[in-house]
């Protein structure tokens, strides 16, 4: 581990982009967002975010740190899944006859800077699902391989985060190129640095560092207690069991009650994967299949000819809850929830997920009547 | 045309050998190339060009891997266009996918096949190896229920199969000189003799037709480790990737479509799942 | 050969009935046959007979002035034919046609009727019997009215 000085983070910068195009945090009509990153001054340094259900925004902050929110609206699923693709083009020929051509480009090296551990983990649940079954997506694999990480430590928990009761913490502990730690005490304003590969190792060894000494890193652990010991919201345990027992809960339909369909969950949660698949053509005879992300909140998601096996939007709401707490770990072994809290923050009728799993929890389906 | 590297989700081109009008809704298609060898209860998805892709049940005998035949039924807009295809067009294919019948499970045992309406396609490669291996199976029985006679499919082989296993058919709806049996396809049961020892039944058809069909099994004592089921789903990739065809945990298009009851049972008495 | 006793006894619509009950019915009984194309009952008429099918198919037909005789449902071995005996006003309501050949049991329900009127133990089985074959039909029929092939929107 070694330490890098704020006033050195352009040197950091500038190796990593060295490595692909940087992709980082920056200031976007009034929230952090993820874009380009040149130097250390497209970072949004001395702001942080205040989140509630439904409500997100952006405040000066004293401690003046680079890092000093919690997370914005975007995941990092864009850039590996993104949200529309071609994935061919096909032309007739004279006999009637046809070959598709793959429209795919080249999947530029990128670098992300900033990636929270519940976006690590969320990024590794996505490589189950893209990666580890019996098909996989070319698509994801070229921008994954391609992709570098660079982790860094939360600093402040949002009120809507609870990644702690969903297996992670704030300090990222494993899936990362680089992991940074801001910290900013009497000793300084400087980067806890660590490599967790050997590409992390090489970029590393282009910046002349310090050693960290041992109360560098107690200090980083203390920043990461302290980020946990903020975290008030909670998953219930066995929430996977409760919910597959659940189909019959009368919860659900008092959900639907104040659920839009809006589907701004499905487009925020950084693990949501459905995409629908389109055949297009042209006026001019070509045909193209294009990819984009779809939601099972819309009508059109489960439609069988005759109509949608998921009229309801309480069968909706039900299947995106069931499926991310419990159906997940029938799939891909793991739980499709990262505890980000981005569902909660970014829901226009503030329902949170951790409440309707605690309802759903605390009273068995049935028992009353 | 410049060959190209394909892509994903890419299908290749096959060329329309046949085709042949089965009811006013449906007609079966033969394709060449054959491609990838198949089971019985797997699908492709069928794309025509420009208009989309759907998920059709091959429906073709597993003794003729010469050509990929698939029973398709009109019901939107791709399946439209599949229906329009004429000798020597062009379609696409995806596949094969999903999962199989369990014809080896079946060895030695009573077959029981119960298909009702267009359900019966997706049955038709069990029946023609069931046909043509008669003397690994115990006693074989055919259900099969329609909605008229006009609905009926594959008219021709229903004669030829009876002369090597039982055939029961029966229509919802009778018309000017049907002379065969008229009531729901669960009211051929009895006649079926079905031993619940030792049979093993296949069920295929809408899903309300299968729910009831399976209610009718258990009442006679046939467990559902020895029933299986075809279910269908939205589907959009086929391979598990798009999250559409999701039936509780499952995915149809890798998971199923045919399905053990005992694993899938619990879906047909969940509404919306 | 079987006597009336003993195809009564094996019959599943009598099963589990006290020994005298069915004793009783198998005394109302005698064996029928119809050769095919013939109406074994009529729309109508007085529904003082009722049958259990041991060979042949029986359809039961809907006449209409448009479309002639409709064919609502078969029955064969094994199916019980005819309940209209046993409640008022004791009239066919479909036509009963043997489509081949069919040799039933056939039971006196006048006289049935009568039996069950003082033995009130006989009457309840026998609502129960029969009660329990008209739900399943009903059901049956329900399902054929659902139209399940059709290709529909909800």
């Amino acid at each position: 581990m070694h330490i890098l000085t704020a006033d050195r983070l352009d040197e950091l910068i500038g190796a990593l982009r060295r490595v692909g195009r940087v992709v980082g945090p920056v200031l976007r009509e009034g929230a952090i967002s993820y874009g380009e990153v040149e130097s250390a001054a497209d970072l949004p340094r001395g702001w942080t975010d205040r989140q509630e259900p439904g409500a997100y925004r952006l405040e000066w902050d004293s401690r003046d740190l680079y890092f000093g929110f919690t997370l914005g609206a975007q995941s990092w699923k864009p850039f590996l899944f993104p949200p529309r693709l071609r994935l061919w083009s096909a032309r007739r020929s004279e006999d009637g006859s046809f070959a598709t051509r793959d429209e795919a480009d080249d999947a530029p090296a990128q670098v992300f800077l900033g990636v929270r551990p519940c976006d690590l983990a969320a990024i590794a649940v996505q490589d189950r699902v893209f990666l580890h079954g019996p098909h996989q997506d070319p698509e994801y694999r070229r921008r994954r391989e391609h992709a570098f990480l660079v982790a860094v430590t939360c600093g402040q928990a949002a009120t809507t985060c609870f990644c702690t009761s969903m297996g992670h913490g704030p300090r990222a502990e494993r899936g990362f190129d680089i992991a940074l730690t801001e910290l900013r005490d009497e000793r300084g304003h400087r980067f806890l640095v660590e490599a967790g590969t050997r590409r992390g190792d090489e970029v590393l060894s282009e910046l002349c560092m310090e050693e960290a000494t041992a109360p560098d890193g107690q200090d980083a652990g203390r920043v990461a207690a302290a980020t946990a010991a903020q975290i008030t919201r909670r998953m219930p345990a066995d929430i996977a069991g409760v919910l597959r027992r659940g189909h019959a809960h009368p919860h659900w339909g008092e959900v639907a009650s104040r659920c839009l369909a809006c589907t701004n969950c499905t487009l925020v949660c950084p693990t949501c994967f459905c995409m629908a698949v389109e055949d297009t053509t042209d006026l001019d005879g070509t045909a193209h299949r294009d990819r984009r992300w779809d939601s099972c909140f819309t009508a059109g998601h489960s439609y069988i000819h005759g109509g949608s096996v998921h009229a309801s939007t309480a069968s909706r709401y039900r299947q995106w809850m069931t499926h991310k707490l419990s159906g997940w770990f029938d799939q891909f072994g793991t739980s499709g929830c990262v505890g980000c809290g981005r569902c909660i923050t970014w829901c226009p009728a503030a329902i949170d997920i951790t409440a309707e799993a605690a309802a759903i929890a605390g009273t068995a389906g049935g028992a009353t009547c | 045309m410049a060959a190209a590297d394909p892509g994903f989700l890419a299908p290749r081109p096959a060329r329309v050998l046949g085709w042949r009008r089965e009811t006013a809704e449906s007609v079966t298609i033969a394709l060449e190339p054959a491609g990838e060898p198949w089971l019985p209860g797997q699908f492709n998805m069928l794309y025509a060009f420009g208009a989309g892709e759907v998920p059709i049940s091959i429906s073709g005998d597993p003794g003729r891997p010469d050509r990929l035949v698939h029973t398709v039924r009109s019901v939107g807009m791709v399946s439209a266009a599949l229906c329009r295809l004429r000798r020597g067009q062009w379609v696409g294919v995806r596949g094969p996918f999903g999962s199989a019948w369990p014809l080896p499970a079946a060895r030695g045992r009573d077959v029981l096949v119960i298909a009702g309406g267009v359900g019966l396609a997706p049955l038709r490669p069990v029946v023609y190896e069931l046909c043509c291996h008669r003397g690994d199976y115990g006693r074989v029985t055919l259900l099969y229920g329609a909605r008229t006679p006009g609905d009926l499919l594959f008219r021709p082989e229903l004669e030829r199969w009876r002369r090597r296993i039982e055939v029961l058919v029966t229509v919802d709806r009778a018309a000017p000189g049907w002379t065969g049996d008229v009531g729901v396809v669960g009211s051929l049961l009895p006649r079926a003799g079905l031993d619940p020892a030792g049979a093993v039944a296949m069920v295929c058809g809408p899903e309300v037709m299968m729910r009831f069909a399976l209610a009718d099994l258990r009442r006679l004592g046939l467990p559902e480790s020895a029933t299986w089921i075809s279910m269908e789903r939205n589907m959009h990739c086929a391979v598990g990737l798009c999250g559409h065809c999701q039936l509780g945990p499952a995915f149809v298009c890798r998971d199923g479509p045919v399905f053990g009851a005992g694993a899938i049972g619990w879906a047909l008495g969940v509404r919306e799942v | 050969m079987l006597t009336i006793a003993d195809v009564v006894a094996r019959c599943p619509l009598f099963d589990g009935l006290p020994t005298r009950h069915r004793e009783l019915i198998a005394g109302c009984a005698r064996f029928a046959r119809f050769d095919a194309g013939t109406a074994i009952f009529l729309e109508g008429q007085p529904a003082d007979r009722f049958h259990v099918i041991r060979e042949g198919r029986v359809t039961l037909e809907v006449f209409s002035p448009e479309r002639g005789r409709i064919v609502v449902q078969t029955l064969g071995p094994g199916d019980p034919l005819g309940w209209s005996w046993l409640f008022p006003p004791y009239r066919w309501h479909l036509d009963a046609f043997a489509r081949e050949p069919v040799a039933a049991i056939s039971f006196d329900g006048a006289c049935l009727r009568g039996t069950c009127h003082e033995d009130h133990e006989l009457g309840h089985l026998l609502m129960e019997r029969f009660g329990g074959l008209m739900l399943q039909r009903l059901q049956a029929t329900r399902l054929q009215l659902l139209d399940v092939y059709a290709h529909g929107s909800r």
